[in-house]
């Protein structure tokens, strides 16, 4: 029942907020309320964990419970946020706006849950159809390019998942279970034709891979993240992409049961190793702020990817690195919106000292600096060693050297540009300007639960983590 | 070959040709609603029993890929009033040779992916070749138009596969077909008329002011 | 020697210059206006031979004895041909590549007479003819593959003869392919519309007829009776794959012969009149894709 009302209860409140006519204070009012409320049932959660619904289909295993607490929390702040956003800006599409949000968390809490591989298809579809006119807000040709390469680039992406998907149910032909539900797969998994899973696995990886934002199927990211409104960007760099990530993850989870590993793992190492190195590559010289988080968030999804295919810890260390950086990805797009919301621009050339200007937003912008790069002792330090050791442990030491080269040369790169917005003198002496509470409040509670994270793991998380690593082949520290 | 499903695989292999070497748009459009009819067939002469699930599959695909999704394009190609595509990215000659070699590619894929319960062979292959042609057309043509068409023509070569699976998982097609509803009508065509309306064309060249 | 062979090449060659004749006239009739009879190019070779011929104080030997080279390919390829259906007057493995060798012949034959004149209509007319020699030979050759494939006989006789009729079973698909394939090699090997215009009297966008614009008298008439005769033998190529005559009698297959030729006249007509030129370089892509279609076949076949 719980599970039911997660994932219908953003729903109907999208639906509301799209056909009942409401002043804009009800529908914001609405947003919070919805936000919050899911974000209480997901607590819940933890609490007392809650029997599957829909004959199975939506469960809560250790995977899903993980992205599911992610893209709660997130979307929680990111409502905050919204709060002090629509009191200064008013979006084209006013009511698109919020029922967009809300249709989001809906959709992303149906893919978390889902235990059967269409319906988590779907979610992920209803989460392009749910963004695109929040991308598109601006209604100008930048902002018009950039939902066009969405669009198009999604598009595909979700196309050739679903003929990965096709390609799972003939692998399950003649398997007993029920067709295209996890747990069943992995039951049977020994029974699967491995033709076939293998063919899905690819397609499934690069369907996924493009909504995560995996190289070489990123180049939408860039122009989405720059051109959205920065929190829109922030859900998607924190929740879409963790939602993206599950997908690939689910799969993962079949081809190891089915004893695919040795084909399955290559090809995640080669996936995340280009993805960091197309990130470094593109964050030296970049000059827009939203377009560098793009890049590293690219660059996260290829860590990911990467511990994923390492396996071992690595598993767990993803896992981690799924909540970190969802956190901290989340945490540095509403800076940025503050930033943007200041000054009128992204670029950084414009937004020279930030400190003097926004103190708040400019000390959370350096300490995010830190965190995105991998510092301790925030939480990214944390998964990021994890994947390492994993690297060490499965007989692969270049792996950790290429990674730690490219991570390196990604700090350089974030810290030349983010420093120089943050220190300096403002160009034209603008005057400080007065935060509101409800623009540094997600930030600041995003920013303090990595920092949580990089020192202390509750010890209910750390039991799901382990299940989770468990799941997809590895196992816990 | 003699059988009547494996002659209307190869006319939809024939319309993928058709998309992929002509220079007028209302023709590629021509040659995709040819194959939504060729697909809504399908179904009906694939299926080991008559459902009534059977039947509204192949009257909902007719009516949405043979009739109401190339209707809406040629009302986009009134809107936008362009008739003819410009140069592609590979050039015409170079696009027939490289579908030419998709469809080797599929068939030698299909050789290694068997089905063997299946009595008609060559909704693999067929279905393979489809996918990749739409995916040649949607990367190298540069009209806005033409790339939606590239695009419906890779969701039909999913469809084609999924009639394979059509016994065990049902309800799956319906949702692909759902699939190219949303997104090929409301939010590419939505998103066509905007570009037309601000560029005054449908030159993908003009979206290309966003880069590193 | 057949006698059989024999017999039908005879009839063939005498009714090869009709072939034209029913062509126009069909597309004529399509277009309201009665046309010129069918036997009128009969007429024309009369009128011809029974002239002299000029020639130009620019032009060789070449020149001289260009047309005849054309008209003699073109008989020697004839000879290859099984258009009784089992045998052909002369076979041997792999006569396919000779037969193919011997149609270029004749053409660059034609070429070199063009680029003899001097004149710059002729040259600009010669290279045009190869290049679409270019795109038109290995389509040929890819229908030949097919053929051979799907026979497992590597001469003519054995494409288009008794092989033939087993594998259509079997083949069906591919065999339609290459048949429509060979009859879009037709259109841009006799030059016809959609490939380049016989009728047209614009030098600049002739290909074929602008190649034989100096010729006369006797010379002219050669090269006449030779594009009938090349019409005729696609015709023939093309009757032969949809109707493999094995095993018939001399009369009826001869019969079924022309008719199918006549028939392919007709459609050739036919589709002169509803299409139009294709621009220059539109022309490679008209034959690629009949090479695709070829090649589809040959996938069919192998898959």
């Amino acid at each position: 029942m719980r599970l039911l009302m997660l994932c219908v209860l953003p729903l109907l409140g999208a639906l509301l907020a799209w056909a009942v006519p409401l002043a804009a204070t009800m529908r914001i009012s609405a947003l919070l309320i919805v936000a919050a409320t899911h974000f209480a049932l997901l607590l819940s959660l933890w609490v007392s964990p809650a029997p599957p619904a829909l004959d199975g289909w939506l469960a809560a295993d250790p995977l899903g419970l993980i992205v599911l607490s992610l893209t709660s929390t997130i979307f929680l702040m990111t409502a905050v946020y919204a709060v002090g956003y629509l009191q200064r800006v008013r979006p084209r599409g006013g009511r698109m706006f919020i029922s967009g949000l809300l249709a989001f968390l809906g959709a992303t809490s149906v893919v978390a849950l889902s235990q059967h591989l269409a319906m988590l298809w779907v979610g992920i579809e209803a989460t392009t159809l749910a963004l695109a006119p929040l991308v598109f807000h601006r209604h100008d040709r930048r902002s018009l390019e950039a939902v066009w390469k969405y669009l198009v680039i999604s598009s595909v992406g979700i196309a050739l998942a679903l003929l990965g998907i096709f390609f799972v149910a003939t692998a399950q032909d003649g398997v007993p279970g029920r067709p295209l539900v996890v747990g069943d797969l992995v039951a049977h998994a020994s029974l699967l034709q491995p033709a076939w899973l293998r063919a899905a696995f690819l397609f499934l990886l690069v369907g996924f891979g493009t909504k995560m934002g995996l190289a070489p199927m990123h180049t939408w990211k860039p122009d989405t993240y720059g051109e959205a409104p920065s929190l829109v960007s922030s859900l998607m760099a924190g929740a879409l992409t963790s939602s993206a990530f599950l997908g690939v993850a689910r799969i993962t989870q079949v081809a190891m049961a089915a004893g695919q590993g040795p084909f399955v793992q290559p090809i995640l190492l080669g996936f995340g190793l280009l993805s960091l190195a197309v990130a470094a590559v593109f964050i030296i010289g970049q000059s827009d702020m939203k377009r560098l988080l793009a890049y590293s968030s690219v660059e996260h999804m290829g860590l990911l990817v990467l511990g994923l295919g390492l396996g071992g810890v690595g598993a767990y260390g993803s896992m981690l690195h799924v909540i970190n950086n969802g956190l901290v990805k989340s945490w540095l797009f509403l800076v940025a919106g503050n930033i943007v919301l200041a000054s009128g621009t992204s670029a950084v050339l414009a937004n020279r000292g930030t400190l003097h200007r926004l103190p708040v937003s400019g000390v959370l912008l350096i300490l995010g600096l830190f965190a995105v790069t991998g510092s301790p002792p925030f939480g990214l330090f944390i998964s990021e060693f994890t994947i390492l050791r994993a690297a060490f442990a499965a007989g692969h030491p270049w792996i950790a050297f290429a990674t730690l080269a490219l991570l390196a040369v990604i700090f350089v790169g974030m810290a030349a540009l983010i420093l120089e917005m943050a220190l300096g003198t403002p160009d034209d002496g603008h005057p400080r300007v007065r935060e509101s509470r409800w623009l540094v409040a997600g930030p600041i509670t995003l920013a303090c639960m990595v920092l949580v994270l990089g020192v202390y793991i509750p010890g209910p998380l750390n039991r799901v983590l382990a299940l989770a690593a468990v799941a997809l082949g590895g196992r816990a520290p | 070959m003699h059988t009547v499903p494996q002659l209307v695989l190869l006319f939809v292999v024939l319309t993928n040709f058709g998309v992929l070497g002509t220079t007028r748009l209302s023709t590629c459009i021509r040659a995709l609603a040819l194959q939504g009819w060729l697909l809504g067939l399908l179904p009906l002469m694939l299926a080991s029993h008559l459902s009534v699930h059977v039947m509204l599959l192949a009257t909902g695909t007719l009516i949405v890929k043979g009739i109401a999704l190339p209707w809406f394009l040629h009302w986009a190609i009134r809107e936008a009033r362009v008739r003819r595509e410009i140069e592609p990215l590979i050039g015409y000659v170079a696009s027939l040779l490289l579908g030419a070699l998709a469809l080797g590619l599929a068939f030698a894929i299909a050789t290694r992916l068997p089905l063997p319960h299946l009595e008609e062979s060559l909704l693999v292959p067929v279905s393979l070749v489809t996918v990749m042609i739409g995916l040649i057309v949607l990367t190298t043509r540069r009209k806005a138009l033409t790339q939606v068409v590239g695009y419906l023509m890779l969701e039909n070569g999913i469809f084609l596969f999924g009639l394979t699976q059509a016994e065990s998982v049902p309800f799956l097609l319906e949702v692909g077909v759902l699939l190219d509803v949303f997104v090929g009508v409301f939010i590419m065509g939505i998103v066509v008329f905007h570009i037309n309306r601000e560029f005054d064309s449908l030159d993908s060249a003009n979206l290309a002011e966003l880069q590193d | 020697m057949n006698v059989n062979a024999l017999l039908t090449l005879a009839v063939l060659l005498l009714a090869a210059p009709a072939v034209p004749g029913i062509a126009v006239r069909t597309k004529s009739m399509l277009s309201g206006r009665r046309g010129a009879p069918v036997l009128q190019l009969y007429y024309d070779i009369a009128k011809l031979l029974r002239k002299g011929s000029v020639y130009s104080t620019t032009s060789t030997w070449v020149f001289r004895i260009g047309p005849w080279v054309v008209l003699a390919a073109l008989l020697a390829a004839t000879l290859l041909l099984p258009l009784d259906g089992t045998r052909a007057v002369l076979r041997f493995e792999g006569d396919l590549v000779a037969f193919a060798g011997l149609l270029a012949l004749g053409r660059f034959a034609l070429v070199l007479c063009g680029l003899d004149t001097g004149s710059s209509f002729e040259g600009m007319g010669a290279s045009r003819e190869v290049t679409i020699a270019v795109f038109a030979e290995p389509a040929l050759f890819l229908c030949f593959i097919t053929l051979v494939l799907a026979t497992g006989d590597v001469s003519m006789s054995g494409m288009l003869g008794a092989p033939l009729v087993e594998a259509w079973p079997r083949a069906a698909a591919s065999l339609t392919l290459v048949g429509i394939s060979l009859f879009v090699l037709l259109l841009a090997e006799n030059s016809r519309v959609p490939v380049d215009d016989p009728a047209t009297h614009l030098e600049l966008t002739m290909i074929h007829e602008v190649i034989v614009l100096d010729h006369s008298g006797p010379d002219l008439a050669a090269i006449l009776y030779a594009s009938a005769l090349k019409l005729s033998v696609f015709g023939a190529l093309v009757v032969s794959v949809f109707a493999p005559r094995t095993g018939l009698g001399p009369v009826a297959s001869i019969a079924i012969l022309l008719a199918g030729i006549g028939l392919v006249a007709v459609a050739v007509g036919i589709v002169e009149s509803l299409t139009a030129r294709l621009r220059l370089n539109r022309v490679p892509q008209l034959l690629v894709g009949a090479a695709v279609l070829a090649a589809f076949g040959i996938i069919l076949l192998l898959g």
